[in-house]
C-alpha cells in the first residue's frame, strides 16, 4: 500500500520595514505621507498614554490596567487597516486601537478606573469593549462576522488576542466556526512571548502560531509585529479578502511585551532583563521613525512636536477624568435587564431607601 | 374583554415551541435558529421539525459540534443586531457554555455600561423521566437564577410554550428557555398566531383555599393531580405555575399565601440549593405573619438522578409525594 502526502504546509513570515527603517518597495503597502503621518501620530500618543497612565496607577488614582508599550506596531497598525463600517474585538491590550477608533481618552481612563459608563462608545463606532477574560471575545467576533454576512454587508471583523489565548477551547471553536460558515473574520495574536510568567515555548509546542490556521482551513501569516507597515499590509489585505466573501484569516504578529503583564505584576521575577533590552532596539515607533525622517516625513522637531502635542492631549484627557464624578449608588440596578425588573426595582428602593436613613 | 374568539389549534408541546419560533422568524427577518442538528434533523429533540424547509439554511443553522461557539457567536450576533435563537440539546451542556452565557452574555449590558444588548434565547431541554442518566436529565433552572441579567424560562404546557418563546425572543436580554422532554409529547389548544405569554406572570392553573402550591415545568401536571387527590380528602389546594423564574412573579405567591396560608414549593430540581429554597425564603421574609404552618418543598433527593427506571421513578417527585406533604400540614 503507498503512503502519499496529502497535506503539507509552509507558513509565510512578512517583513516590510527593517530596524533601520529600511523598507522593500515592493512590499510597502499604498499609504500616503499624510496617513504615514497619522499612524505615527497615534503611536506616539498610544506610547504617552500608557506612561501617563502607569504613573497614574502608581499614584493609586487609576486601577490595574495592561500597558501596550513595545505593542503599539502590532495593534495600532492593525487597527489602522479597518474601515468605519469594519467591527474590532479587542482583548485588553489594544489602547491605541480604542483611541483610533474613536473612543475618547478620558472614557478610556474612567473605565480602567473602575467606572463602566466609560465603556459607551460614541453612537456608531463598530467596536466592543475590552474583554478581560481570555479568549472568550473570539467568539464573539465569529458571531458578528456571522452576522455581516447573514445582513449582507460588506464589512470584516478583526478580533485581537495574546497567544496565551490559543491554548483555550475557544480559540479552536472560533476558528472553527468562522471557517465552516466562511464569516469575514481576521484574528490577530500579539504573540509577545509571555502570557503573564509562561513563554511561548512553554505555552505551545507548535513553530508559529500561524500554523494552527492549517487546522481549521485558513490561511495563516506571520509577520513582524514590530514592523506596522508589515501588520497594516497583511490585516488590509485579509480584511479585504474578507469582505470579498474570502472567508477568514490567522495572523500572527511577533512581538514582544516589554512591560510587566499588568501593573499588578513584576516581570523581573521570570524573565532576563537581556531579553526585554533585545526587543526594547527592535522598538516599533523608532523603526517608523527612521523610516520617516530618512523619507523627509520627519525631523528632529517635528517629533519633538509630536510628543509634545501628545502630550498636552493627555493631560487634558486626565484632567477631564479626575473632573468626572462617581456613579451615584442606584447605577448598582442600572443595566441589570433592559428594563428593569419587579424583584430588582424592589432592591433597587430599599438601597435609596436605606441611604436616605429612612430604613 | 371583547368577544372575539381566538382560534386554536391541538399541537404538542413541541410543535407549539417551533410554533412560536416560526411566527417570529415570519415576523422579524433578524431571528434565526441555530445549533447542532437543528436543521437536517430538526433539533436534538425534534422541536425546529420543518423550519429549515420553511426558513432556509442561512436561518436554521447547523453548526459544529461546538457548544461555546453555539453561545459564543451568539452573543456577537446578537450585539451586531440579530436575534439569535440558539439551542444546546441539554441543559445538562450549560457547565460546557456557562463562560459565554454567565459572564459574556448575561454581563455584556452591564460591564458596557447599558450600550449593548444582547437579544438571544438559548434553548435545551431539561428534565428527567426518559431514562436519559445522571448527565442529560438535569433541572438546572438554579444554575442559571443566580446570575443576574438572565432570564429563565420554564414552561408546563404548550400554549404556555408557543406564548413565552415569543416573549422571550422579543426580550432585549438573554434568556434561557427551559424545554422539559417528559412534556415536548404533551397535546393541547394553542393559540394560532402571533400569541405573547408575558415574562415573569405566574399562571394560576387551579383555584383553592387550603394550600398553595408552588411549581413549574413538568412538576405542575405532578401538583395538578395532587390537588385531585387532596379534593378527594376535602383539602382545597390552589396550584400556581410560576412559568417564569427569573424575573420571578413573587406577587402571585403572596396573594395565595395570603389567602390559603400553607405553602408546598415543588421542583424537580435537587433539594439543596434548588430555587424552591428561594421562595421559601421569600415567603418567610414578607409572608412570615400570613403562613398557619411550616413551608414545605417536595423536590428530587441530593443525588444524581439515576440511569436505572426503577431508581428514577423512586427519584421523581409525584402527585403522592405532594398530597402526602400537604396532609402533613393539615
Amino acid at each position: 500500500m503507498p503512503v502519499t502526502t496529502l497535506v503539507s504546509y509552509s507558513v509565510q513570515r512578512v517583513e516590510v520595514m527593517d530596524v533601520d527603517g529600511e523598507v522593500d518597495a515592493s512590499l510597502m503597502p499604498a499609504l500616503s505621507p499624510e496617513r504615514i503621518t497619522a499612524l505615527y501620530e497615534v503611536m506616539v500618543l498610544t506610547r504617552v498614554f500608557d506612561e501617563r497612565m502607569l504613573k497614574l496607577q502608581r499614584q493609586g488614582r487609576l486601577g490595574t490596567f495592561a500597558r501596550v508599550a513595545g505593542q503599539e506596531g502590532a495593534h495600532v497598525g492593525a487597527a489602522f487597516a479597518l474601515a468605519d463600517e469594519d467591527w474590532m474585538v479587542p482583548a485588553f491590550r489594544e489602547a491605541g486601537a480604542f483611541l483610533l477608533r474613536g473612543m475618547k481618552m478620558e472614557n478610556f481612563l474612567q473605565y480602567w478606573g473602575g467606572d463602566e459608563r466609560g465603556n459607551v462608545f460614541p453612537e456608531g463606532v463598530r467596536m466592543l469593549p475590552a474583554s478581560i477574560p481570555v479568549g472568550t471575545h473570539m467568539l464573539h467576533a465569529a458571531g458578528l462576522g456571522w452576522a455581516m454576512k447573514k445582513k449582507g454587508e460588506r464589512s470584516a471583523v478583526l478580533t485581537v488576542f495574546g497567544e496565551g489565548a490559543t491554548s483555550e477551547g475557544d480559540f479552536s471553536e472560533a476558528m472553527n466556526f468562522a471557517a465552516v460558515f466562511q464569516c469575514p473574520v481576521v484574528f490577530f495574536c500579539q504573540n509577545n512571548q509571555w502570557a503573564i510568567s509562561v513563554p511561548y515555548h512553554k505555552q505551545s509546542q507548535a513553530c508559529t502560531v500561524a500554523q494552527k490556521a492549517l487546522g481549521y482551513g485558513m490561511p495563516g501569516t506571520q509577520v513582524d509585529g514590530n514592523d506596522v507597515f508589515a501588520v497594516y499590509k497583511t490585516v488590509s489585505d485579509a480584511l479585504e479578502n474578507a469582505r470579498n466573501g474570502g472567508g477568514p484569516a490567522l495572523i500572527e504578529a511577533h512581538t514582544y511585551r516589554v512591560t510587566d503583564h499588568t501593573t499588578a505584576d513584576d516581570a523581573r521575577r521570570y524573565r532576563e532583563d537581556a531579553e526585554v533590552e533585545e526587543w526594547r532596539e527592535r522598538d516599533p515607533i523608532e523603526r517608523l521613525s527612521r523610516y520617516m525622517k530618512k523619507n523627509g516625513l520627519l525631523d528632529d522637531a517635528g517629533e519633538t512636536a509630536v510628543r509634545e502635542g501628545a502630550v498636552a492631549k493627555v493631560v487634558e484627557a486626565v484632567t477631564a477624568f479626575e473632573l468626572m464624578e462617581p456613579p451615584p449608588p442606584e447605577e448598582v440596578f442600572a443595566h441589570v435587564f433592559a428594563e428593569i425588573t419587579p424583584p430588582l426595582a424592589e432592591q433597587r428602593d430599599r438601597l435609596l431607601r436605606r441611604l436616605e436613613g429612612r430604613e | 374583554m371583547g368577544t372575539e374568539t381566538v382560534s386554536t389549534k391541538t399541537m404538542t408541546y413541541a410543535q407549539a415551541i417551533c410554533d412560536g419560533l416560526a411566527v417570529e422568524m415570519r415576523r422579524d427577518p433578524d431571528v434565526y435558529v441555530v445549533g447542532e442538528d437543528v436543521g437536517m434533523f430538526g433539533g436534538g429533540l425534534g422541536v425546529t421539525l420543518g423550519l429549515l424547509e420553511e426558513f432556509g439554511p442561512r436561518r436554521v443553522r447547523d453548526t459544529p459540534l461546538s457548544e461555546t461557539a453555539i453561545v459564543g457567536h451568539a452573543v456577537g450576533a446578537a450585539a451586531a443586531g440579530l436575534r439569535p435563537v440558539a439551542e444546546i440539546m441539554f441543559d445538562d451542556f450549560l457547565g460546557i457554555v456557562m463562560d459565554e452565557l454567565g459572564n459574556q452574555a448575561a454581563k455584556a449590558r452591564y460591564m458596557f455600561g447599558g450600550k449593548v444588548k444582547i437579544p438571544m434565547v438559548l434553548r435545551a431541554s431539561c428534565g428527567a423521566g426518559i431514562r436519559a442518566a445522571a448527565q442529560h436529565s438535569q433541572s438546572l433552572e438554579a444554575w442559571c437564577a443566580h446570575v443576574p441579567g438572565l432570564k429563565t424560562v420554564a414552561p408546563s404546557t404548550p400554549a404556555d410554550a408557543k406564548g413565552l418563546i415569543i416573549a422571550a425572543i422579543r426580550d432585549n436580554n438573554p434568556v434561557v428557555f427551559l424545554e422539559h422532554k417528559i412534556l415536548l409529547g404533551v397535546t393541547g389548544d394553542v393559540p394560532e398566531g402571533e400569541y405573547i405569554v408575558p415574562l415573569g406572570k405566574a399562571a394560576i392553573k387551579r383555584k383553592g383555599d387550603d394550600v398553595t402550591l408552588v411549581t413549574w415545568s413538568a412538576m405542575v401536571p405532578q401538583a395538578e393531580r395532587a390537588a385531585e387527590l387532596l379534593a378527594e380528602q376535602g383539602v382545597s389546594a390552589e396550584v400556581i405555575d410560576l412559568r417564569t423564574i427569573v424575573p420571578l412573579d413573587k406577587e402571585a405567591i403572596l396573594e395565595s399565601v395570603a389567602k390559603t396560608h400553607r405553602l408546598v414549593i415543588v421542583h424537580e430540581a435537587v433539594r439543596t440549593g434548588g430555587f424552591g429554597g428561594e421562595i421559601a425564603a421569600l415567603v418567610a421574609d414578607e409572608g412570615f405573619d400570613l403562613l398557619d404552618s411550616p413551608i414545605k418543598r417536595v423536590t428530587a433527593p441530593d443525588t444524581p438522578v439515576p440511569f436505572s427506571p426503577v431508581l428514577e421513578d423512586a427519584y421523581l417527585p409525584g402527585a403522592e409525594n405532594i398530597a402526602a406533604a400537604v396532609l402533613e400540614l393539615m
